[in-house]
């Protein structure tokens, strides 16, 4: 055993990577990918500079920084869109970048101004423009009502006049600005509301409903509609450009349309993508020196040369690429995104809404009405500090109470014989012990006393009880609506009761007869059968949600079938109403989670000693008693801690309702988790309320569990 | 498996058998399909189909995420999605290693003894599951900067190891339990201490349920994601989800490479399972009650 530990410290020393100790390299992180981060090598490389380049994935970009940064480590300087920039800010995570401001498009300055600070550099503009299938339309059109008029011929089943994410508001965004609307004035207003954005609605409503947009569509399905010449139109950003490398479909880009029926162009959101500094790497000169060149004119040629990227500069000249002259006349007229952290806040109402309207279930005033006060709700100003006196009493008084029994017990003659007939266990779990106690419990309760602070990531209080309480009475709002604390309990305890249910239903049966002395080809099932556990769920739950796509998916396709053979069914839009959607969500967690327990399953029955099922055998018992008399009884303990476990996590298995119905309709699918991860990551960071959350998800599975646990030794005895 | 004492099953049973194994197998692999399809096509055109066969089938995208490499700081080529391969593994069979052997004698000491602090013990334990650290990188992230163990893959390994501990310590105790105390003992009466009972005795009859439960320990490990991203600081450490989550951008993302990638990820997972599940048959305990 000892041997075994030395040798296994010896296999982790040798893992830990040596560090580089001398001249440090400049640390530059992205999130680019493909073209981009090839271009952005080649810049480096011809730099002269030193430097390590980290490309990180856009998912965990920010989390990073602000894991890494206000520690000193992390990068010196990091690439990122601007809009973030408010954000980094008030987290201390960026500094002031001091570099020559000439030649630079003027929005795009702006952009990455905050207070009249210059806090990045500007690299490039990206924006969504017109794609247009030259095999379909004849012309740009410049109004939006143009577009059926310059087809060549009249569109077949299958194709589509115009592709875009209707269900998503930085797509609505340009339909908004048409009509004069924008998402978020520049006083923090939510602008989202009102006539303008009524008919803006109204008017994407309209283009779903005659066909002529494809409905829940996907970046991954405008892409397909597009690559495959079915779609005569499309709005996107310059990343399908790249998506349309080697396919066949010859177009064109342009800047969006008009809306005739008020002259106003459909004018984009603008990003711009900038170099930041980090307080370290500003106050370096190689990493100065280093953001200097990334933004020089060179590089801007390199961007351009091999990524097709509009650059931030004017004094480029543009590439003979009608592509990149397509972006950069789109860019013109695009709105640059507020860098306000109220923008943080905007996403999700506005898309509810959207979906809302979109899907037939409200209309657009009623709609936006909501929208706006959930975005006030989200944005009121935290509560206020509380006095840490009860909080400091109350561990005081714990300690007290602690230390009292200690010394009470440690007098007791009986206790200390019962510690001492003790030490052997102590001495298999000790190393348990240390390892949970610093790498599981510290963390938990650091995590846990989040709850008390309130407001965001730079700016937080000490506010006692109060995101309880807000939780508790819904934020003032009546205890069962939508999104408040009860009704969503209760969603998830469904979600919790059905999920485990077929889990053990599926797992067990699969794994009682997997676990049959004869039988063919066992290996084989077993191996096949845990294929939906092995396989990264981000990417099948991703398959799912396809499948369950009202115009495309194979459910529709099934549906279509079974019609010819005179059964009557309809194509059901899965994600517009909550019972569809929740069976949705549910059908994927169960093909995701079965094979645990049958493995669990598995495992369980290799413990059936063969005599005693041999023995009951001579008895004349049936099959099915054996199966319930003995089988059952001998796995059953062996069983419980993994049902008991599996219930846990799916009470907080967030990631597939996250990923199939994205908490639609209208957030009723969503669970308790998946409220507290919008609260941290989409509500403005408000990382105290979230860990409210997560406190009160605690508390209630650990009573629901303490009760159970007691019942459970009730009706043992 | 061929077994004097028990009837073979009559044919129509066999056949109930393998018909619901059939539809269960259809079941588990028909999204995977559309999977397959999505790597190894090179264009999807979007029509509701029944049966996703791959479109114009190319091996571009798989080639494209496991070709990739990097030209490091000396020019030389390094084969980034090899190292990372590596990382993976190793990473996640370490875990799995030291997770298991923090957990086995724990474990034991539940199953097999009592003492002062069991029922607390146990409450704790189970409590570590029910708290979702919704920003749970970043207070680890603080402690092993701390510990001076950032940007290494030790690091990774310690996180991971002892988030697996829990369930570990549930899942075996529940075997060393269903092992009869008469093998301890019996090995006692000979002369062996209780440590070297629990070795040559206990370990390896319970050695299909230290098996399994390696094997989750190995999978939590092998598909966590944001706690690699945020502690790993160099691309040569990352391990394979972080690799293949840099597949989805900001705005869109490259799901032929991610959904070749995926497949090539899971690939050694059902290896480790192809070894695994040959330990796990039923009535394994049998011959050792007798001796």
């Amino acid at each position: 055993m000892l041997r075994a530990l030395a040798a296994l410290l010896v296999l982790v020393a040798s893992l830990a990577s040596t560090r580089a100790a001398s001249a440090e390299p400049v640390r530059l992180w992205h999130a680019y990918r493909g073209a981009e981060a090839r271009a952005l090598e080649e810049i480096v490389r011809t730099s002269g500079i030193e430097v390590e380049l980290l490309a990180v994935p856009a998912d965990a970009f920010a989390t990073k920084l602000a894991a890494a940064i206000p520690h000193g480590e992390g990068p010196d300087l990091f690439i990122d869109a601007h809009e973030r920039l408010g954000d980094y800010l008030r987290q201390g995570l960026v500094a002031e970048l001091q570099v020559e401001r000439v030649g630079y498009a003027p929005s795009a300055l702006r952009a990455v101004e905050i207070e009249g600070r210059q806090l990045a550099v500007p690299l490039s503009q990206k924006c969504v423009a017109l794609y247009v299938n030259r095999a379909l339309a004849r012309r740009v059109p410049t109004d939006l009502e143009d577009l059926e008029a310059v087809l060549v011929r009249p569109l077949a089943s299958g194709e589509v006049l115009l592709a875009y994410e209707s269900r998503s508001a930085y797509y609505h965004a340009p339909f908004l600005a048409a009509f004069g609307g924008r998402l978020l004035w520049p006083d923090e207003r939510f602008g989202f509301v009102g006539q303008g954005a009524e008919r803006s609605l109204v008017l994407a409503r309209e283009l779903q409903r005659s066909g002529k947009v494809p409905g829940n569509a996907d970046g991954a399905l405008v892409t397909q509609l597009f690559r495959s010449g079915r779609a005569a139109f499309a709005v996107s950003g310059p990343w399908l450009a790249g998506d349309l490398g080697d396919a066949a479909v010859q177009y064109a880009v342009a800047p969006l349309p008009r809306v005739r029926v008020t002259g106003g162009r459909m004018r984009p959101l603008l990003t711009v993508e900038a170099v930041m500094a980090s307080p370290r790497g500003a106050s370096r000169p190689e990493a100065r020196a280093l953001a200097a060149l990334l933004a020089s004119r060179e590089a801007a040629a390199t961007r351009m040369r091999i990524a097709h990227v509009v650059s931030a500069r004017t004094d480029v000249e543009l590439p003979d690429d009608p592509v990149v002259r397509g972006f950069a006349e789109a860019a013109r007229e695009a709105d640059p995104m507020p860098t306000s952290a109220a923008m943080r806040a905007v996403w999700e109402p506005s898309e509810k809404a959207i979906r809302k309207v979109l899907n037939g279930s409200a209309e657009p005033r009623a709609a936006l009405e909501e929208a706006k006060r959930r975005f006030d709700d989200v944005r009121r100003p935290p509560p206020p500090e509380a006095s840490r006196r009860p909080l400091l009493v109350l561990i005081g008084l714990a300690l007290l109470a602690g230390a009292l029994t200690l010394v009470r017990r440690s007098r007791d003659a009986s206790f200390r014989a019962e510690v001492v007939a003790s030490l052997p266990a102590y001495r298999y779990l000790i190393h348990a012990v240390l390892a949970l106690g610093l790498l599981v419990f510290a963390p938990l309760v650091a995590g846990a006393a989040i709850s008390l602070t309130a407001g965001r990531p730079g700016e937080t209080v000490y506010v006692g009880t109060a995101n309880f309480i807000d939780i508790l009475t819904a934020r003032g709002g009546p205890l069962l609506a939508t999104g408040s604390f009860y009704l969503v309990l209760a969603v998830t305890v469904a979600w919790t009761v059905l999920n485990v249910g077929l889990h053990v239903t599926i797992g067990a049966t699969l794994g009682v007869l997997l676990s049959r002395p004869v039988l063919r080809m066992r290996a084989a099932y077993r191996v096949l059968l845990i294929v939906p556990w092995a396989v990264p769920s981000y990417v099948t739950a991703l398959a799912w949600r396809g499948m369950f796509h009202r115009q495309f998916g194979a459910v529709t396709a099934l549906t279509t079938k079974l019609r010819a053979l005179g059964v009557d069914l309809e194509p059901i839009d899965w994600f517009a109403r909550f019972a569809t959607a929740f069976a949705a969500n549910v059908t994927t967690n169960v093909w995701l989670g079965f094979p645990f327990m049958m493995v669990v399953t598995i495992a369980a029955l290799t413990s059936l000693p063969r005599e005693v099922l041999e023995a009951a055998e001579v008895d004349g018992a049936t099959r099915w008693q054996r199966f319930t008399r003995i089988v059952v009884p001998i796995v059953r303990p062996s069983m419980i801690p993994s049902v008991a476990l599996g219930a846990v996590w799916t009470f907080n298995m967030f990631n597939v309702v996250f990923l199939v119905s994205g908490g639609e309709p209208d957030g009723q699918t969503d669970i308790l988790v998946s409220e507290a991860y919008r609260w941290a990551f989409t509500r403005q960071a408000q990382y105290g309320y979230a860990a409210a959350y997560s406190v009160l998800i605690f508390a209630l599975l650990f009573g629901v569990t303490r009760l159970g646990a007691r019942f459970g030794r009730r009706a043992a005895t | 498996m061929s077994d004097p004492a028990r009837e073979p099953p009559s044919l129509a049973e066999s056949l109930a058998v393998h018909a619901v194994l059939l539809a269960a197998t259809a079941f588990a692999l028909y999204p995977v399909l559309w999977v397959v399809s999505l790597a190894f096509s090179r264009q999807q055109t979007p029509e509701p189909r029944l049966l996703p066969l791959p479109e114009q089938p190319t091996l571009e995208h798989l080639v494209e995420v496991v070709g990739a490499s990097r030209t490091s700081s000396d020019g030389r080529e390094v084969w980034l999605f090899g190292r990372q391969i590596v990382n993976s593994l190793v990473v996640s069979s370490s875990a799995a290693l030291v997770g298991v052997l923090i957990a086995v004698p724990a474990a034991y000491a539940l199953a097999r003894f009592e003492f002062v602090g069991k029922r607390s013990g146990t409450n704790a334990l189970l409590a570590t599951q029910m708290f979702p650290a919704v920003a749970g990188a970043i207070p680890l992230y603080v402690l092993l900067e701390v510990l001076g163990l950032l940007d290494s893959r030790t690091g990774l390994v310690l996180c991971y190891a002892t988030t697996s501990v829990p369930f570990a310590i549930f899942q075996l105790r529940a075997a060393f339990e269903a092992i009869p105390l008469e093998l301890e003992e019996a090995a006692m009466v000979d002369g062996a201490t209780r440590f070297e009972a629990f070795l040559r005795v206990v370990l390896p009859a319970a050695r299909p349920a230290i098996a399994v439960t390696s094997l989750f320990a190995f999978m939590s490990a092998y598909n966590e994601f944001i706690l690699a991203a945020t502690l790993l600081g160099k691309e040569e450490l990352f391990t394979l989800p972080v690799v293949l989550q840099r597949y989805i951008g900001e705005h869109d993302a490259n799901w032929p490479a991610f959904a070749a990638g995926a497949l090539v990820v899971s690939t050694p997972v059902m290896a480790i399972f192809y070894w695994v599940q040959r330990h796990l048959v039923a009535g394994l305990t049998a011959g050792a009650v007798k001796g």
